[in-house]
């Protein structure tokens, strides 16, 4: 009997395993980096549209772009075991590079990366690294968030705009902020009222969570995490919607304003290709729309076609360089000024930003 | 209405009572089944597999044949063949209960997110649109909410008025609560202990199965891998807290599933209070009702089906 047991349930285990693993491969096309095997390791799936569709879609760019092989390994949970095992695997089938897209891998990559000099450790959203073979690379999204506020802000006729943030971390709270201070360009008087969810993914309380804040009295939602809950719940009640990650439009077309999105595919193929011509070096990458990593998604058809210049005209002097959106004065929920007068923001000021903007209702503490 | 920096307007108020009958629903009917289960001496840890096969299963159902009640029953029969391999191994074979529940979770997730693939960012949507109760959708207050809810919200209330008459006032209920309570003795008096157990098992799973394609079907619209985050957990939890009785465990499910809809609107209202802190409310509670029910053993009869967990062998009697 208890053999009986142990086979049923080894044979119901294996058969889960099977069901869930999953990889994909790149195909080949010439030049140094088709030798180059390039692997990602998950927190969540693809077909998320959210966080990890952006950087498979970023993947699948980088393959076709440099025909080297690709790797993926989904629902990888952080500081789980099943990490370094991942990792392992990818090296033992050649991998060159590993890139980890979530920010709780961090401390394993840098043990992993001591153990295995000869590999690329490439971590998404983290700020540690090393001089060797192991660093991070993120993106500057709050240059998008803050024109997608533009267009908020113009759309809200009742001055308020709910927003379903993920966590209070900075990269959270400078998503929020930035929002703020471009809403705040095209509605001196509006308000962004933030409503903590602690989910990346869990649609059933994103939603609520914009329900919510719909019933508080905002006409606008704008969303951190990987589902189109929020923006479903703001489609069913006839209001407007701003996505992230990925232009999520089809999911609530009418509610459908813009969206900050992702496009890692540039950075992608550039470090397979340093990689491959032996030119790569450990340095953090925290690029910007003038890198095209980030940039701001379609605009719905129905935006004033003034308001569509003016958010193109601030788009090309942030890329151009020549505009910051955490240019002061800018003061907090307190009153205090944080930033003065014509001065920019650093990057150390920014990365560990946890405060609110004035104009933001809400705890910066969750 | 604004009093000390707390606005709250009829529409929040509504939208809470709204939002806590929806998760609610979601919650009973998972429970419900684990109830039925459980009062048959099974105990089922593999919930959260069901409502994700059920949640995927019905999902499919629903956008393949655009009618959210077909989608909706076939999700309660993908929680139902994901159940028979619980009733198999758990019952017929006499494995452990836990060890066969909880590799049913670990299948049922997998499953689910394997054949449910290719439906992950599809934008079709089959949903289930709220019945107004002619003459009572009219009352103020009550009328929107209770009144104009989900189809399923009254299929859910239903199914437990059914269960709770089942188990207490029919000779089929008292055959399943004997061979909870005491499955030699039941097999003695004549009741087939695993055909009951095995029954029992496979209904619990169309129940959650239910509840997941109520929350494809219903709550969010979509299916997505990972979407039941862990709702398969608090209905087990619930069950507990509703010491295995259908009413208490639907009083139970209200409370929850207002905690659930209370959590999001905290910030909204203006309310300085944790969510988190909140949002561990069904647990502290459980954990209380298990204290209460250990203490009071001692005294009176326990609530808990005197033979749950234990796997029956007639030679091993």
């Amino acid at each position: 009997m208890r053999r009986r047991l142990l086979l049923v349930v080894a044979a119901v285990l294996a058969f889960s395993l099977v069901a869930t693993a999953c990889g994909d491969d790149g195909g080949s096309t010439g030049g140094a980096s088709d030798d180059v095997t390039a692997a990602w390791v998950y927190i969540g799936q693809p077909g998320d549209a959210g966080w990890t569709f952006a950087h498979d879609q970023g993947r699948q760019a980088a393959a076709d772009a440099t025909g080297a092989t690709t790797l993926t390994v989904e629902n990888i949970a952080e500081g789980s075991p099943e990490f370094e095992q991942a990792v392992r695997d990818f090296i033992a089938e050649g991998a060159d590079i590993i890139f980890a897209t979530s920010f709780g891998y961090m401390d394993d990559m840098e043990k992993l990366a001591a153990e295995f000099p000869d590999v690329v450790f490439d971590h998404a959203t983290g700020f540690k690294s090393n001089d060797t073979n192991f660093t991070n690379y993120f993106g500057r999204v709050y240059q998008p968030r803050y024109l997608s506020g533009m267009i908020a802000g113009a759309s809200t006729t009742t001055d308020t705009i709910g927003y379903v943030a993920a966590f209070p971390i900075p990269e959270v709270i400078r998503g929020i902020n930035a929002f703020t201070l471009g809403a705040q360009v095209t509605n001196p008087d509006v308000t962004v009222q933030v409503n903590w969810t602690s989910t990346w993914f869990d649609p059933a309380v994103e939603g609520d969570a914009a329900s919510a804040l719909l019933e508080a009295g905002a006409d606008v939602i704008a969303m951190h995490q990987d589902s189109t809950a929020a923006g479903e719940a703001a489609e069913a009640a006839g209001a407007r919607w701003v996505s992230y990650n990925s232009d999520m439009s089809a999911f609530a077309p009418s509610a459908y304003l813009t969206s900050a999105v992702w496009d890692w595919g540039p950075y992608y193929t550039s470090v397979i290709e340093e990689v491959g011509a032996g030119t790569w070096d450990a340095t953090p990458y925290w690029g910007g729309m003038d890198d095209g990593i980030v940039k701001l998604g379609s605009i719905a058809s129905d935006v004033d076609a003034a308001l569509v210049t003016q958010v193109n005209d601030v788009g090309d002097q942030m890329t151009a360089g020549t505009f910051d959106p955490f240019t002061g004065p800018i003061n907090d929920q307190d009153g205090t000024e944080r930033v003065a007068a014509g001065v920019s923001m650093d990057d150390g000021s920014m990365l560990g930003m946890d405060w609110f903007v004035d104009g933001v209702d809400g705890s910066a503490g969750g | 209405m604004i009093f000390g920096g707390i606005t709250i307007t009829e529409a929040s108020v509504i939208g809470l009572i709204v939002a806590s009958l929806q998760f609610a629903t979601l919650l009973y009917l998972a429970a419900l089944g684990e109830t039925i289960a459980e009062r048959a001496g099974v105990l089922n840890l593999g919930v959260e597999g069901m409502m994700a096969m059920g949640a995927m299963a019905g999902y499919v159902g629903g956008v393949a044949s655009g009618s959210p009640w077909i989608g909706f029953l076939v999700g309660g029969l993908a929680g139902a063949l994901l159940a028979s391999v619980h009733a198999v191994a758990a019952v017929a074979l006499g494995a452990d209960q836990v060890v066969s529940g909880l590799a049913l979770t670990i299948l049922g997730l997998g499953l689910a997110n394997f054949l449910g693939d290719s439906y992950t960012s599809d934008t079709r949507r089959s949903l289930f649109k709220d019945v107004d109760i002619p003459g009572l959708s009219d009352i103020p207050w009550v009328g929107e909410t209770i009144f104009s809810a989900s189809p399923i919200t009254y299929v859910a209330a239903a199914l437990g008025v059914l269960t709770w008459f089942v188990l207490s006032r029919t000779s089929i209920g008292l055959g399943l609560r004997a061979v909870g309570e005491s499955a030699s003795t039941a097999d003695s008096a004549g009741h087939g202990v695993a055909a009951i157990r095995m029954t029992a098992v496979v209904i619990g799973g169309a129940m959650a199965g239910f509840s997941g394609a109520f929350l494809t079907l219903d709550t969010v619209g979509a299916w997505s891998e990972g979407i039941t985050v862990g709702r398969g957990w608090i209905a087990v939890a619930l069950v507990i807290f509703g010491a295995w009785r259908p009413g208490r465990v639907g009083l139970g499910a209200l409370l929850f599933g207002f905690t659930l809809a209370l959590e999001r609107r905290l910030q909204p209202f203006g309310i300085e209070f944790s969510p988190i802190l909140l949002s561990m409310l069904p647990y502290i509670l459980t954990v209380g009702v298990l204290v209460v029910i250990s203490y009071r053993a001692r005294n009176q009869p326990s609530p808990t089906p005197a033979g749950l967990g234990i796997a029956y062998r007639r030679e091993e009697r």
